[in-house]
């Protein structure tokens, strides 16, 4: 049931070119910050302006209509013009061969009756046009594999496999922001703005068959029509992971019924069932949401709940066994033969038990050994790998203080540092050779980005999670959704 | 929205394959007294009637019946309680049956998803506990396993004070029995099984209440 098909998605997504309508000269208005977004991104097709007088904005040609504009050359309109003034100018696009809008332009279905009226013209014009009309009301459009940044506001964020529709603008500026923060990139972007013509089951229908797109993420408040949404998103999960927020989740409280259950009924509480039934990865918070999606898009599904914490000391292996315990992961019994085997690589004091607490007992290469003897078991499905960039910690504290270089401080710090580097890749290397997911936490990932662990895990390509509880979290939601589809087998 | 009475509720979803315990639906004392003797004392006496939705609130159920003169005299008195307004009544004659669990299941239209299909934990702290799942009908044997898993109080489910665990598919049957209800009769709007109550690990409705459109 796609509305749009996919090649009217590629318009908007990957466009041959691109004119922006209604340019200005002024930096603070939409029409010179959209312009400057997509060339500061590097968007390498044709580009174009259109204003009331010809001339050149950021060396960019601008005309004063869109009838001279080259015929065939271009697929996507920007739309920063008043909304009076959209229905001429997608006709004379849509005659140009143009296949694709994203209306930044307010005065919609937000402003009144008027505005109401206006958009549904619009959306009657856009399908007379046969055109894929994105918003009104709306930030933009991004797409890093086309290097496209078409949008009002920053950032511009890295090239990944996470494909975001959100109902609100801010949340895609939020959710690029953690993409620009972690490295952990993005595929798609759009505002669904006042989605008039195209609506989020609309877009993650087609980041569902988008190959540039592995994981969709979704910010939705209202859901007009529940049925189709639940129809539609349940085919979306069936393809890839979906996950989602809900604003307002608490606004519809409890209803007055003559029925205990239709009295136990809350939106939300159905909402929360239909996401279950739909195989919807359903997150509390933003930062949830994204952690989810990036973890999808960098880690393999476990195969089972039987997670192992490693960790070089003991606070933080006790606090993660606690957080795995509340969810719906499993701490795994550590097998008998793991014991034995990590018995000839531990002096006697580590742990002897799950979570592998090491003791401080490390030498060069156990780190490296012990994880892999962990993840390659085959009674382990998953691992958390906590300590990682204690020693470069110190390291950036001898670096700066007072004795750096002698006393053999810069032969440690550089050991420190390729060490925590060589961890955070085996870590990554052990996950892709074994199958499983393996997360490295620590809160260094925020606190001390630079630290060469954390540094090291944002080169693999993952995610470094800020917390222990936070890599919980993710993981918790990946076995989830495991188990969603083999129960579905 | 009217509501259907107990009896009438129970063969609409018995229909379906919702389990129930075996009653009998009299219209006199004496008839009562036979029925109880064919299920085996203790008994339970409840009127019922199209217009009377809410018993337990009435004083309209009347438990632990142990011997034929008990359930004789609870009939007569709840023929006697019966308001004008009740319209036509009946007695409904049910085994007394014990279980320290309680569960709650049922239908509920929601304005923006339509049907849906509910398991929660019962009894008097539902409400608050509100440890409760819901999903869209139709629901497939999968989903119905699902529902049970979501429960947070996984331990009730589990053996529990001498009871043997509760039989997982046979509550499965329960949710699956309304989900085909309600896709079979479209002017169902909201029903409920109130208690589930878990005899011998075993859920049965021993109330059921279905709301029908007007």
């Amino acid at each position: 049931m796609t509305r749009h098909p996919d090649d009217a998605f590629r318009a908007l997504f990957e466009p041959r070119g691109v004119v922006v309508a209604g340019v200005s000269t002024h930096p603070g208005k939409f029409g010179f910050v959209s312009l400057h977004n997509i060339l500061a991104s590097g968007y390498a097709g044709v580009l174009y302006g259109t204003a009331r007088e010809a001339g050149e904005v950021l060396g960019v040609p601008v005309l004063d209509s869109v009838d001279a504009l080259p015929d065939g050359e271009i697929d996507l309109v920007f739309v920063c013009t008043p909304a009076a003034a959209n229905p001429d100018l997608l006709r004379a696009c849509a005659a140009k061969g143009i296949r694709a809008a994203f209306i930044a332009s307010a005065g919609y279905g937000e402003a009144g009756e008027e505005g109401q009226q206006m958009q549904a013209d619009l959306v009657a014009l856009a399908d007379e046009l046969g055109m894929l009309v994105a918003g009104p009301n709306g930030q933009g459009v991004v797409s890093p594999p086309a290097r496209l940044c078409a949008q009002i506001v920053a950032p511009y964020p890295p090239e990944g496999r996470i494909g975001i529709a959100s109902q609100s603008g801010n949340f895609i500026s939020s959710f690029m922001n953690y993409a620009v923060q972690t490295g952990v990139g993005v595929s798609r972007a759009v505002s669904a703005g006042n989605a008039a013509h195209v609506s989020i089951p609309d877009y993650l229908d087609f980041y569902a068959s988008d190959d540039a797109t592995a994981v969709a993420l979704a910010y939705v408040e209202g859901v007009p029509d529940g049925r189709a949404f639940f129809e539609r998103t349940r085919a979306v999960a069936e393809r890839k992971p979906l996950v989602l927020v809900k604003g307002g989740a608490t606004a519809g409280g409890q209803r007055a019924a003559a029925s205990h259950t239709g009295s136990l009924a809350s939106d939300d509480r159905v909402f929360d069932g239909m996401c279950r039934q739909a195989g919807i990865t359903r997150a509390a918070t933003i930062e949830e949401a994204y952690e989810a999606a990036a973890t999808f898009a960098t880690q393999p599904l476990p195969r089972g709940p039987r997670t192992i914490v490693l960790t070089t000391a003991g606070g933080w292996g006790v606090v993660t066994a606690d957080a795995i315990a509340r969810s719906s992961l499993a701490l795994a019994t550590l097998p008998d033969d793991l014991r034995a085997a990590l018995d000839e690589k531990l002096p006697p004091r580590w742990s002897r038990n799950n979570p592998v607490d090491l003791a401080g007992a490390e030498t060069r290469d156990t780190i490296p050994e012990v994880m892999e003897l962990i993840v390659g078991h085959p009674d382990v499905d998953a691992v958390i790998y906590l300590g990682l960039g204690i020693q470069s910690n110190q390291a950036a504290l001898m670096r700066s203080g007072p004795f750096y270089p002698d006393h053999g401080l810069e032969r440690i710090v550089d050991f420190h540092e390729r060490q925590d580097a060589r961890y955070a890749r085996t870590a990554a290397e052990l996950s892709e050779r074994f199958d499983k997911p393996v997360l490295t936490a620590t809160e260094l990932a925020v606190t001390h980005p630079g630290n060469a662990g954390p540094a090291a895990v944002r080169e693999t390509g993952r995610l470094c999670y800020p917390s222990a509880n936070r890599a919980v979290t993710a993981l918790d939601h990946l076995w989830r959704r495991a188990r969603h589809l083999q129960a579905r087998r | 929205m009217p509501t259907r009475s107990e009896a009438d509720s129970k063969a609409l979803l018995a229909a379906h394959g919702v389990a129930f315990p075996p009653e009998h639906k009299v219209a006199t004392a004496e008839d009562a007294v036979a029925a109880a003797a064919d299920l085996g004392f203790p008994v339970v006496v409840k009127l019922g009637g199209d217009r009377i939705a809410h018993k337990t609130e009435r004083g309209l159920v009347r438990l632990s019946l142990g011997d034929a003169d008990a359930v004789r005299q609870a009939a007569e008195d709840l023929l006697g309680a019966a308001r004008p307004e009740d319209g036509e009544v009946h007695l409904l004659v049910a085994p007394m049956l014990q279980g320290n669990r309680e569960l709650i299941a049922g239908l509920h239209r929601d304005e923006q998803f339509g049907m849906t299909v509910m398991l929660g934990v019962g009894g008097i702290l539902a409400e608050a506990v509100a440890d409760v799942t819901f999903r869209l009908v139709p629901i497939s044997p999968v989903e119905a396993a699902e529902m049970i898993d979501d429960l947070a109080t996984q331990a009730l489910l589990g053996p529990f004070r001498g009871e043997p665990a509760v039989d997982r598919s046979a509550l499965a049957e329960v949710l699956l029995g309304l989900s085909r209800a309600a896709e079979a009769d479209p002017t169902i709007v909201a029903a409920d099984l109130n208690p589930l109550l878990v005899v011998d690990g075993r859920p049965l409705a021993v109330d059921a209440l279905v709301e029908v459109a007007s």
